[in-house]
């Protein structure tokens, strides 16, 4: 098992730190609107640097640990291959052109936002951005449409966040435990 | 002497990186609350501009954080808050990435991702209501969002459009 993460597939490539900081650094300038789908196509289609079963597993750990889910995706996969300095290749490849870049449109913004229709413009992203985000939220309860105790736990948790203002750490440190042990009890039946 | 604002910039965004499971767009509503609500480093209009701009950039949807950092702080502030919100969970997915092949098949880790994807769920939703209070201000603007929700639901319309039809709907005057 553990020989796993040491050598995932002899056929794949091997990336050096260099080909880990370019290959995520072309993820991040081109994820418009999520990165995700464009870390996947160059992981598993165009360096092979991973399986689709291995990019999946990758994944939904990034997924189940906190923090942004892409960083911790170049932090699993740079350590795989080159140790803790492929983490830090990997991440600072992925954050670097699009911290520069977000950047430069606040400046710009802050510079131009007299300007009528500059100000309109940002209105209108930020009110589609908020429909992509609605849309994500309500594909994602797709998969538990039969398991009446997973919608209780997201009905609560929506509840407690947007409707009641709870600090995010007390309603995490009520909700999720109790909905661990209520998968755990629901996986043992 | 570290000025106290970017201390502050670093203690608030590097509690909330460990608490940002399901991403930092889940995340949003608990930013708000302390940018806006707690700390008024921002208005709510602030808020729903840097949001447009994150939007607006290529790359993680964390950018957001990157953008208040540079507006309470400027670069200094952009550079500390994104650290903040990316380096603690990094040194614990690096952590946990260690030893997780060997739980592959643990009970306990089908039950930990089971229980915590609905509140995955829960929290994104938040987000879209606590964003849909805070940017849609107008009929018109409320209208895109509901559109963009209808569409990407029903269609599989590449996401970027959304924000450009969103971008010159507001360039045209009709938001």
């Amino acid at each position: 098992m553990s020989t796993a993460s040491d050598t995932p597939v002899a056929a794949l490539d091997v990336p050096t730190r260099r080909a880990l900081f370019v290959g995520f650094m072309h993820v991040g300038v081109q994820g418009f609107g999520g990165v995700l789908p464009f870390a996947r196509r160059m992981l598993v289609e165009q360096h092979r640097w991973l399986t689709e079963r291995e990019f999946t597993e990758v994944l939904s750990l990034s997924q189940f640990l906190p923090g942004p889910n892409i960083i911790n995706v170049a932090i699993i996969v740079g350590n795989r291959f080159r140790g803790p300095l492929g983490s830090l290749a990997a991440s600072v490849g992925l954050m670097l052109m699009p911290f520069i870049m977000v950047l430069v449109l606040a400046a710009l913004y802050a510079r131009f936002a007299d300007i009528e229709r500059v100000r309109g413009a940002t209105i209108g992203v930020s009110a589609a951005a908020t429909g992509l985000i609605i849309a994500m939220g309500f594909r994602m309860t797709r998969p538990m449409k039969r398991i009446p105790w997973q919608i209780a736990v997201t009905v609560l948790t929506f509840v407690a966040i947007a409707v009641l203002r709870v600090p995010l750490l007390w309603a995490l440190a009520a909700i999720a435990p109790a909905s661990v042990a209520f998968a755990w009890w629901a996986q043992r039946r | 002497m570290i000025p106290p604002v970017l201390v502050e910039l670093a203690w608030q965004f590097g509690l909330l990186s460990f608490l940002a499971i399901g991403g930092v767009n889940a995340l949003i509503p608990e930013i708000h609350r302390r940018v806006v609500e707690m700390e008024h480093w921002m208005t709510n209009a602030d808020f729903a501009q840097a949001f447009a701009i994150a939007q607006a950039a290529p790359g993680p949807n964390m950018l957001i954080v990157s953008v208040i950092g540079w507006k309470v702080a400027g670069v200094a502030g952009a550079l500390v808050a994104t650290l903040a919100i990316c380096a603690p969970s990094s040194m614990l997915t690096y952590a946990v990435a260690l030893v997780w092949d060997r739980f592959r098949d643990a009970p306990l880790r089908g039950a930990i991702q089971q229980g915590l994807a609905p509140v995955t769920v829960g929290l994104v939703l938040a987000s879209g209501y606590i964003l849909a209070r805070t940017a849609d201000q107008t009929w018109a603007a409320f209208a895109i969002t509901g559109v963009t929700v209808a569409l990407v639901l029903v269609t599989r319309v590449h996401p970027l459009w959304f924000l450009g039809a969103g971008a010159l709907l507001g360039a045209l005057g009709v938001v």
